[in-house]
């Protein structure tokens, strides 16, 4: 298929995006408020509330400081206000994103308090919203894109169809120099000898192994039965999936049919190249994407199948189903309808050429199902308890 | 239009792409092109659902997109519904 271009917003660090979000973000759980009050004030910016960042320590603290200066650093982000209790873990974020050249400015509330806090903060996040109002689309290509999928609320028209239409973008994509993630971890399981199988190197193969072996020992370690409606899912069973088994190798359609991966990435840690790479994630479907969307992917491709209503804040969820009652009663949540592969009326390979296009219009700025309807899901994975 | 998709010819059971009735005689076909069998199916089989196409006994592995999708804890007739009743993972 011939397209190889679409309007961006190119950054000062030279990636790209396709959003163009003044974020406002909190540091911690306690800096919500304030944050929500900017973005009430301050029209045209995006606050970014969450649970978490206190007590917080270990490899669990590296994963919080990478997702936040990861999202803040995300190309969709032209500009960021970042709010948090104190000043140093609030700089911390700030001079993590400083780093990709972009606007950003921090506020910390002790010392200060909430009101003064955010009349300094709405006076900094209304200036980046006119500087960002005036940022032009630039003609990018399609190897600049860094893709991320996954799927959700699964069932059996999602192996049928809609995922391996997304590894045929995969295919397609990936041969034109883009880059691509995929992960869920555990989501992998009884089909990881064909993932393993699908490393560019026996190196690599050996560092997905390990990764996914440490999940599962991390399952079997806290499991109480047969985790048989948490994995799959109560709704993936509604859709006839009955083990991980059947759930894992309809999965890992999407990574397509021809495409190596290059690499194993931890927890929203950036690609250092182009191709397809494996993180290791969550399946929980926002906080999967939350972790990509800090890696610096910039759109998300998400098969469903009984109708998982997924957005993220930054990242723009693109969703396709293959299930015919998923796409007429749920019409709304659904971008593309690939049920025309169940009655036989399309190939994989149209499929995969509808999908393309749909996500360069996504790119060029149409707005996702998701984001018009509003579905904002920012969720930190968090590996343990706090201190 | 057929009733139900097979993902590979070693699969021991098809995918119903309609809302199968009971009694109803139903004819899959395979993604990739080959023969795929004619079966009568013994139950209903919503949209999605698995119908076994032949006989499985506990202990038996059942055989999807050409893989291990778990084993058979209870005795499954051609043409009967296979799910989380008499199919269960190997896994967890």
């Amino acid at each position: 298929m011939g397209i190889s271009s679409f309007k961006g917003f190119r950054r000062e660090n030279g990636r790209v995006g396709i959003r163009n979000h003044v974020v406002i973000l909190p540091v911690d759980d306690i800096s919500n408020a304030a944050c929500e009050a900017v973005a009430s004030n301050i029209k045209g910016t995006l606050a970014l509330p969450h649970a978490y960042g206190r007590l917080q320590f270990g490899e669990d603290l590296e994963l919080f400081f990478r997702t936040m200066i990861g999202t803040g650093a995300n190309p969709n982000v032209a500009a960021c206000v970042v709010i948090g209790i104190e000043p140093g873990w609030t700089q911390r974020i700030v001079d993590g994103i400083a780093k990709t050249g972009k606007p950003v400015t921090g506020f910390s509330i002790e010392r200060h308090g909430d009101i003064k806090t955010i009349a300094a903060a709405s006076i900094k996040a209304k200036e980046y919203v006119h500087w960002a109002s005036e940022l032009q689309r630039e003609d990018c290509g399609i190897d600049e894109l860094y893709i991320s999928v996954k799927c959700g609320e699964s069932d059996t028209t999602t192996g049928l169809g809609s995922c391996p239409a997304v590894g045929n973008v995969i295919d397609k994509t990936v041969a034109q120099g883009s880059t691509a993630s995929f992960g869920e971890t555990s989501e992998l399981t009884g089909g990881e000898h064909i993932v393993k199988s699908k490393a560019a190197t026996p190196q690599i193969a050996e560092a997905f192994m390990k990764v996914w072996s440490s999940y599962t020992e991390m399952i079997f370690k806290e499991k109480t039965d047969d985790l048989s409606e948490s994995q799959p899912t109560k709704g993936n069973i509604r859709g006839g999936l009955t083990t991980i088994e059947e759930k894992a190798l309809g999965n890992i359609e999407k990574l397509g049919k021809k495409t190596k991966f290059v690499g194993v990435l931890k927890p929203a840690e950036a690609p250092s190249g182009k191709g397809l790479w494996f993180m290791d994630t969550s399946s929980a479907a926002a906080e999967a994407i939350t972790l990509w969307a800090a890696s610096g992917a910039v759109v998300h491709l998400f098969p469903t199948g009984q109708g998982n209503v997924i957005g993220n804040p930054i990242e723009p969820v693109i969703k396709l189903s293959a299930n015919p009652v998923t796409c007429s009663t749920m019409s709304e949540h659904i971008d593309l309808d690939v049920s025309a592969i169940l009655r036989g009326e399309m190939s994989v390979d149209q499929a995969g050429d509808k999908l393309l296009e749909m996500m360069v219009r996504t790119c060029n700025g149409r707005l996702t199902a998701a984001e018009v309807l509003g579905h904002r899901e920012f969720v930190l994975t968090k590996l343990y308890r706090s201190a | 239009m057929k009733e139900f998709l097979m993902h590979d010819a070693k699969d021991g059971v098809g995918v119903a792409v309609v809302d199968i009735k009971a009694g109803q005689e139903v004819q899959g076909v395979a993604l990739h092109g080959q023969a795929a069998p004619r079966v009568k199916a013994l139950m209903e089989i919503p949209l999605g659902h698995k119908i076994a196409l032949r006989d499985f006994q506990p202990g038996d592995t059942i055989i999807k997109y050409g893989c291990d999708i778990g084993k058979v804890v209870a005795p499954i007739k051609t043409g009967e519904h296979v799910h989380v009743h008499n199919l269960k993972t190997k896994r967890w």
